[in-house]
């Protein structure tokens, strides 16, 4: 039995120890919005956070989060500075790979509320697009970070757990 | 209207027989998704008396916004907001057949441009009717009633009736023959940049795409396959993976071992240690790239008269009078889709009938593949649609519905989802041909290009995606061992004649004699649709070798363009269009420019790129893209699908392509064949031609001109002419 907080609940599971979390999130939680692009930790679909962390779930075998706090896009309830950006720049196109990037540009934005273009390249190159949204995730990115300067915004901590 | 069996046996004069009862039992079906009660003047339309106006979105909605832009124009009509619609994914049916095509498939940039005129009309029917039945209601003339958004207004401008109440009435008045369509200048959606309707569920991850459909119940499959395209199974040992947890079943299908688990975790498992032999094929004994080209180039040389997909004027009496020939050789790699969602079905068999959850660009196909793979007659098997993680052709191809119909029929009333990994949908994919051309042009005293000779040799697209095709295209009553024998012959014939091919050879320029010629080769290597398909090659010779000739002829490769343009205004308009706002011939310091212009899917798009080069790296720094695809339904769904194809396009241009070694495909993930990513994606801008003609092809068409026009770029940087993707210097 391996015991974790998911998006702010405790929840025990009981799987093999050596299963990704991807898998465990996918199938016995019945969470999909992390998404399976390559089981290698290259493309970033499965990105979650553990502990605040942008992790690729893929490779991260369910034994070893017990206790860690586990953040999906379901997490974010929606309501993120990074979720309402994507909508107001348009950003997706097929969808596929945006909980990933989205969990990734969450993740820089709760370090570094200002991040210039090569910090975003940095925080976001693990991320693949298949559609070619990177233009647009790249200006999401910025009006997401200047949303969160508001002093009145409730986004900044929007993420749970 | 639909047709009674009674009735459609006695019209057709034919008496009993199978056949034909099967045939017609499928005609006279009601159209998937149907609730009674609504009033459903067509197959993509229904309004029910609860108010709710549901649409049939008959394409496959991969990214490429369909859903958006369809919905838009069919609301447009029917003068209702379409963000207020219920947008269903369309079952299988005839009335969902892409004209251009004979089946239900979305692809070929096809979509706006064979759906404007019918969703149109289906949203104007629907409208009149409306009007028709509140008109009848207030006993007033029709004429003098108007709509808006979902409500039929009384000629006193006070009344009003919504389309839910006037629901059932409606359904009661006749269809007109004749409706009149919006002015345009009236338009409330089309041509506006609605926010995508798929946008809100995409970015909290609650949309369902083929992977994420869950069923009570659900087994995951992995199949085995065969490393070597072409290979079969030998022999396998069932109890080498015995040991682990969660094993449900492992049998032999069509396509290799499948085996089915408690999830996914556990199949993958048992498939890397599943201990199998195979019997390799043929392909398997020294077939690599070298190999195939190398048998391309002797294909070439040895055919004397290539297939001739175009022909103008006299080439041999052009080149014979030159005064000058410049001749190249071009080379185009294999090439991956990887779509980010990797291949899977979900399929279910229950008491004889068989449902499938196929993320697939041509449901009706599908259908047919399951039949053949499961025995189970098409009138018994339902297609579901879902959300695709990406298309660029590769769903065209369901080789997975296969499997998955296979797989369910061994596990009655167990749903199974059928999971591919990363590797298997690169090692297994249908990739873009591998192509050689041979190309020269005549130069005559006035320094004018004379004449054009482009040889090239590669898989014929139709000898890969003739078998499915025919599948779909036969009724459903042909037994599918028949289809798919059909289909073969089908391949087998037009692949020496495969005009597609030659799709983006034929050249816009004022060159009097030309000739455009087309070997078939096929090593065995499977490829097909790849975005843009014969464009995305053909452009990188065309347009590369048009730099050529502007280069030794010493003009500017725009204005080299412009003066052989005279005929082609559209192909003017988007030069002019980069002319003006893409700085050409004012590079900035350290930065080269390289320009292309491509006509495909009935829309032009021109092509500037800027690079600066150090030493054998290169960086793409911007793109300029001006696109004249006719009338545009919304604008930033264009800028989208432009910046989209432009990264797509530059993804293999610049990075490794796949090879083959052994007859199997070498590289296996992302490590080995790597995709542009964020850190190396250009600045893009996009300007769109206003035009009010017919909409055109946008999904695929800014992926041609990159190449080339990168190339180009290159050649100013560097100073080496690069005629061999991926682009090195």
């Amino acid at each position: 039995m391996i015991d974790f907080f998911l998006n702010g609940e405790s929840v025990s599971l009981d799987v093999e120890p050596d299963m990704p979390l991807l898998w465990a999130l996918r199938e016995d939680l019945q969470k999909t919005g992390t998404k399976f692009g390559c089981g290698q930790g290259l493309c970033g679909a499965c990105t979650v956070h553990v502990n605040g962390n942008p992790t690729r779930s893929c490779v991260l075998p369910v034994a070893s989060i017990a206790g860690q706090q586990i953040t999906t896009i379901e997490g974010l309830k929606g309501e993120h500075a990074v979720q309402q950006a994507w909508l107001s720049e348009n950003v997706v196109q097929c969808g596929y790979c945006q909980p990933g990037q989205i969990m990734s540009a969450v993740g820089l934005l709760s370090k570094n509320t200002n991040p210039s273009d090569e910090e975003i390249f940095t925080a976001m190159s693990g991320n693949i697009c298949r559609c070619g949204t990177y233009p647009r995730i790249l200006k999401a990115i910025k009006v997401a970070a200047k949303a969160m300067q508001q002093p009145n915004s409730s986004q900044v901590n929007g993420v749970q757990g | 209207m639909k047709l009674s069996r009674r009735k459609f046996l006695i019209g057709s004069g034919v008496v009993g027989g199978g056949l034909l009862l099967g045939f017609c039992l499928r005609d006279t079906a009601p159209i998937p998704h149907t609730r009674p009660g609504s009033f459903q003047p067509n197959a993509w339309l229904q309004i029910t008396p609860q108010g709710e106006v549901i649409f049939q979105l008959d394409k496959a909605e991969m990214g490429q916004g369909v859903m958006t832009s369809l919905s838009a124009i069919i609301g447009e009509e029917l003068d209702y907001d379409p963000a207020k619609m219920i947008i269903e994914f369309a079952g299988v049916d005839s009335a969902f057949k892409n004209p251009q095509m004979g089946v239900q498939m979305t692809g070929g940039s096809t979509a706006v441009l064979t759906s404007w005129d019918p969703l149109r009309e289906a949203g104007a029917t629907a409208r009149a009717m409306l009007v028709a039945a509140a008109a009848k209601q207030w006993q007033v003339d029709a004429v003098q009633c108007k709509t808006d958004d979902g409500f039929v207004i009384h000629p006193d401008g006070q009344q009003r009736s919504s389309y839910g109440d006037l629901a059932i009435l409606a359904a009661q008045q006749k269809k007109p023959g004749n409706v009149e369509l919006k002015n345009p200048e009236t338009y409330r959606w089309v041509g506006k940049s609605l926010q995508r309707f798929d946008s809100a569920d995409k970015v909290q991850g609650k949309t369902r795409f083929g992977v994420d459909v869950l069923l009570p119940g659900m087994k995951v499959a992995v199949v085995v396959r065969c490393p070597q395209f072409g290979g079969r199974i030998k022999l396998f040992d069932r109890n080498s993976v015995a040991n682990i947890k969660g094993v449900v079943a492992v049998f032999p299908i069509h396509s290799g071992v499948a085996i089915v688990a408690e999830g996914y975790w556990s199949a993958r498992k048992a498939a890397t240690q599943l201990a199998v032999k195979w019997k390799k094929g043929k392909l398997s004994a020294g077939l690599n790239s070298a190999s195939i080209l190398a048998a391309q180039k002797e294909a070439l040389a040895k055919t004397e008269k290539p297939f001739s997909v175009q022909s103008e004027g006299d080439v041999a009496f052009a080149f014979s009078n030159a005064t000058k020939i410049i001749k190249a050789e071009y080379t185009v790699p294999y090439f991956h889709h990887s779509p980010m969602e990797p291949q899977n079905c979900t399929a279910q068999f229950v008491d004889g009938k068989l449902e499938l959850w196929a993320p697939t660009q041509t449901v009706d196909i599908a259908r047919a593949v399951a039949a053949f793979y499961s025995g189970i007659d098409q009138e018994n098997i339902t297609v579901n649609g879902t959300f695709l993680g990406g298309g660029f052709g590769r769903r065209g191809y369901v080789d997975f519905a296969g499997e998955a119909a296979a797989i369910a029929v061994k596990m009655p009333s167990v749903p199974v989802k059928l999971m591919w990994s990363r590797e298997d949908d690169m090692q297994h994919d249908y990739y873009r041909p591998a192509t050689f051309h041979v190309i020269e042009a005549s130069i005559d005293e006035m320094n004018s290009v004379t004449g054009w000779r482009h040889n090239l040799v590669g898989t014929s697209i139709l000898k890969g995606f003739g078998v499915d095709l025919m599948q779909g295209l036969l009724p459903s009553w042909v037994p599918s061992a028949i289809a798919k024998k059909v289909g073969h012959g089908f391949a087998d014939f037009v692949s020496d004649y495969d005009i597609t091919m030659g799709e983006g050879a034929k050249i816009p320029y004022a060159i009097e004699n030309r000739n455009v010629g087309m070997v078939h080769h096929d090593p065995g290597v499977p490829t097909g649709f790849w975005r843009s398909v014969s464009h995305s090659f053909n452009a990188f010779i065309v347009e590369g070798f048009i730099n050529e000739l502007a280069y030794e002829g010493k003009n500017d490769a725009l204005q080299f363009r412009l003066n052989m343009l005279e005929e082609s205004p559209r192909h003017r308009k988007v030069l002019e269009l980069l002319q003006k706002h893409g700085s050409w011939g004012e590079p900035p310091h350290g930065i080269a420019q390289g320009i292309a212009v491509h006509e495909s899917f009935g829309s032009v798009v021109a092509m500037l790129i800027e690079v600066s080069s150090n030493g054998l790296k290169y960086k793409v720094h911007r793109v300029v893209c001006a696109i004249d695809c006719g009338l545009v339904i919304n604008p930033d769904l264009v800028v989208q699908q432009m910046e989209g194809g432009i990264i797509y396009g530059l993804t293999a241009a610049m990075k490794p392509p796949v090879t083959i070694a052994e007859g199997a495909c070498a590289e296996s993930n992302f490590h080995d064949l790597p995709v542009l990513r964020i850190d190396e994606s250009p600045a893009i801008e996009v300007y769109i031609v206003e035009s009010d003609a017919k909409p055109s092809g946008v999904g695929e068409v800014a992926v041609p001109p990159v190449a080339p026009a990168l190339a180009h770029a290159l050649f100013v940087a560097s100073g080496k002419r690069l005629r061999n993707l991926p682009l090195v210097i």
